[in-house]
């Protein structure tokens, strides 16, 4: 830790599951001190409830969930209905340049830990509050998790085949997207700073980054009126566009052809020449004509050859392919491993794993992840004693109260 | 209170990309960057892409485009003549940051490198933005959406089990991809504003949606479990490896449902079982049930499809408006399965003001955007000015540069500009 981009940030997280920890992961692999705050009574979802657990077995230091988001962090334990509570958590505020938080709306204020209230100690604050609606407006108290959000934000709605009911996108898929919003207003809440010395709060809705992703299908409703619909692997104007498959068990190639250069590419990496000047596949109209004849012919030829394969000579042959990468796949791909993407790290309870890179390469202040991440509680004595400049005594008396628990 | 500062006011973007690049300019731009969009003289294939202003096929009219790069002005440079390569460098002259989007080595080819440029300007900040990074075996090989989704695993985990894994209908990998950039972009800008080093930034398409597989590696790497695309179905939130429901017909559509544990999970599966016994809808087990005793992570498939059986039924009965000011009103987990128009028509949206419309003058017609992506109390983020037309801004930013009418004018006829 203590270089790179962030080597001089110190950021206190009221933050739990992905959002909020991933924004202060991305900030500690580029050198934040971050300290991720949570409590015995209200451990961090992930830890608590979320699979998966090392070898099964549920347990706060056995979370993959959590250890994927809070890699190169620590942990403290402060009770925030323990009398001296709400003290220590603003005693923490207060080191930090930046607090982030993703509790209800309205929480932290009700807890003395709002903005006008750390900003009261700490004058040049940044806090980040993210939320799925947002901090006001009619549904900003309304829960929700990023596995509800996909779906108001339209994703499922536009995700499947037609004949079929739609399908859900994968874990908290809106949380993501607000991960990446989230740091850009955070760096930008810095650059600010760096400016003018001040600090400022930033409202992060979820949902509003979410609705970002869907902007051209909004427009095509706004000024065409036409509501977008799921069409499976379809594309307007590409054919074939589809998934084939493969030698071997649920193992599929990605081909995507969208001119005649392509395709004539297409037709001579699958030795059918003829196909070329074929009258159902000629132009690009007849193949989006005929495409289930084609995508028929093209899995015909595909189901023979393994995906690797298949990738690989269709992009030497100037094709777009890909491998439908399996998740065990991705620790493989040589281009990922070679971005460093997954880095080993060692943990006291879960043993050798990896942590997760981010997807930009900086060619100056390169990424570091050299901790995995840390049990619950495991910071408390460096952080209150080292940080905060605690004395043994008082240390020992907020562990006895329960305040540090 | 006092003016909104734009944070970015004095950073200037030179923006080459394409698709995968358009939003990392459109955030910088959002924040008060002075982002140019430089085209090719004709107007940038993108242009072609998804669908357009009352369907007229006219590069002028394009919705993607619109969609991302407003909050940019447009010139239009052929940086591979020798002349618009040597302007490109006066551009670099007066910039902090370079986006581009060519084949790794293209820019080195033209002598347009970070080598290079950032001998012109040492702050210089090049962020380079390809499928699949600047280095590595695959880094010559090119794709678009599809391959892309597939590619960095994202597909592997969406679908229906017996069908072929799908993208989203409408591609998300261009979104992540931008988006990812500008994270990377706005933190080496922020790096140069304290140390003055400028840097190269190489950007992953694949790595940037592999974000999007969220907490799934963490199944393989810690107990070897592949998490696979399970329909309308989550996996992954019980030990036993029960999988839960999330998307369930309604009278009107659909709507994402999902039996959740903790103590939102179990007031929603409480007051739920509440709203259906109202309309006499609840049979016994969900009535006698102990939700207190409810625990997600060890819950077993048939406890899961029982009474998942009798939500479903019930469901089935109600419209997604009712849905929703049911979860709304009783502070349960749940949304309707929105469509476009339903986002369009969101009540929490408008009240936040999200939407706000630009004249397209041409068009005479004004469109709405969304106005900002985070709300700050210091600085602006906010729609400045609809995307550019082709050359739109050459007089202007040419201008600057002191060139002529008449300078122009010569450029255009040798295809330059």
């Amino acid at each position: 830790m203590n270089q790179g981009i962030f080597k001089d940030l110190k950021i206190v997280e009221f933050a739990a599951i992905a959002a909020g920890p991933l924004i202060g992961k991305f900030c500690a692999d580029h050198g934040a001190t971050v300290v991720h705050v949570e409590s015995y009574a209200r451990p961090d979802g992930f830890r608590a409830n979320y699979p998966p657990f090392k070898d099964n077995e549920p347990g706060y230091d056995r979370s993959g969930s959590f250890g994927i988001c809070n890699n190169n962090k620590l942990d403290v334990t402060i009770n925030l209905k323990a009398p001296g509570g709400i003290d220590l958590a603003k005693r923490l505020a207060s080191w930090a340049d930046v607090v982030t938080e993703n509790f209800t709306p309205g929480t932290m204020a009700k807890l003395g830990l709002g903005y006008e209230d750390l900003k009261a100690t700490k004058p040049d604050i940044i806090m980040l509050s993210t939320c799925n609606q947002g901090q006001d407006g009619p549904h900003a108290r309304h829960p929700g998790f990023g596995s509800h959000l996909s779906s108001l934000c339209g994703f499922t709605s536009v995700t499947g085949y037609k004949d079929r009911d739609p399908v859900i996108l994968y874990g908290p898929y809106v949380d993501h997207i607000g991960v990446g919003y989230g740091v850009v207003a955070l760096v930008g809440a810095l650059i600010h700073k760096h400016k003018t010395g001040a600090g400022q709060l930033i409202d992060l809705a979820q949902y509003e980054c979410g609705v970002q992703f869907m902007m051209p299908a909004l427009l095509d409703y706004t000024v065409n009126n036409r509501v977008m619909e799921r069409d499976g692997n379809r594309h307007g104007y590409a054919a074939p566009h589809n998934v084939y498959p493969c030698a071997g068990e649920d193992s599929w190639c990605a081909i995507s052809v969208f001119n005649d250069q392509q395709w004539e590419r297409l037709c001579s990496t699958m030795e059918k020449p003829g196909l070329i000047s074929d009258s159902r596949f000629k132009t690009i109209l007849k193949r989006k004509q005929n495409e289930e004849e084609l995508d028929v012919i093209v899995a015909e030829w595909s189901s023979e050859h393994p995906a690797e394969y298949l990738f690989k000579a269709l992009q030497e042959n100037g094709v777009m392919a890909g491998i439908v990468q399996g998740i065990d796949e991705l620790f493989e791909d040589p281009q990922l491993v070679r971005r460093g993407i997954w880095a080993p790290v060692d943990h006291k309870v879960v043993g050798k794993h990896h942590a997760e890179g981010p997807p930009f390469a900086f060619s100056k202040t390169p990424f570091k992840i050299d901790k995995a991440f840390p049990c619950i509680g495991e910071d408390n004595e460096r952080v209150f004693k080292e940080f905060l400049g605690m004395s043994d005594e008082e240390y020992q008396k907020m562990e006895t109260d329960g305040t540090i628990g | 209170m006092a003016e909104k500062v734009k944070v970015l006011e004095n950073c200037r973007v030179l923006d080459l990309s394409n698709e995968l690049g358009f939003l990392c300019g459109k955030i910088l731009g959002d924040l008060g960057a002075d982002v140019i969009k430089i085209e090719k003289p004709g107007g940038d294939p993108s242009r072609n892409l998804g669908t357009y202003y009352k369907d007229r096929p006219d590069p002028e009219r394009n919705l993607y485009w619109f969609s991302y790069n407003h909050n940019k002005r447009g010139i239009t440079l052929d940086i591979e003549t020798k002349s618009g390569a040597d302007i490109f460098k006066q551009l670099v002259q007066t910039a902090d940051i370079v986006i581009e989007t060519f084949p790794p080595g293209f820019m080195e080819g033209l002598g347009l490198d970070y080598d290079t440029l950032s001998q012109i300007n040492p702050g210089l900040i090049i962020t380079s933005i390809t499928p699949f990074g600047q280095t590595g075996p695959y880094k010559d090989y090119t794709g678009a959406d599809l391959v892309l989704t597939a590619m960095s695993g994202f597909m592997s985990l969406v679908g229906d089990p017996d069908r072929p894994p799908v993208r989203v209908t409408l591609p998300q990998s261009y979104m992540w991809t931008g988006m990812h950039a500008a994270t990377g972009t706005i933190m080496a800008y922020y790096h140069r504003e304290i140390t003055g080093e400028g840097q190269h930034v190489d950007v992953s398409a694949q790595a940037s949606l592999l974000w999007a597989c969220s907490i799934a590696p963490s199944f393989y790497d810690y107990n070897g479990e592949v998490p696979k695309r399970a329909g309308g179905f989550i996996t992954g939130r019980s030990i036993t490896g029960a999988k839960m429901r999330a998307v369930s017909p309604c009278k009107d559509g659909y709507v994402n449902y999902i039996i959740y544990g903790g103590p939102a999970g179990i007031r929603t599966n409480v007051r739920m079982t509440e709203w259906m016994d109202s309309k006499g809808m609840a049979p016994d087990h969900l009535k006698q049930k102990d939700w207190k005793k409810f625990n997600i992570a060890a819950v077993t498939q048939e406890e899961i499809d029982e009474i998942e059986r009798s939500n479903d039924d019930f469901l089935l009965t109600t419209t997604k408006s009712e849905f929703f000011e049911k979860v709304l009103e009783k502070d349960m987990l749940g949304y309707p399965v929105a469509t476009s128009e339903d986002t369009m028509k969101d009540e929490q949206l408008r009240s936040r003001d999200l939407w706000k419309t630009l004249a397209h003058e041409d068009l005479g017609e004004e469109i709405v955007y969304p106005s900002f992506f985070a709300k700050f109390s210091d600085i602006a983020c906010n729609l400045w000015r609809r995307a550019p037309k082709i050359g739109e801004h050459n007089e202007e930013i040419y201008g600057e540069l002191g060139y002529q009418v008449q300078d122009l004018l010569n450029m255009k006829r040798a295809k330059i500009i």
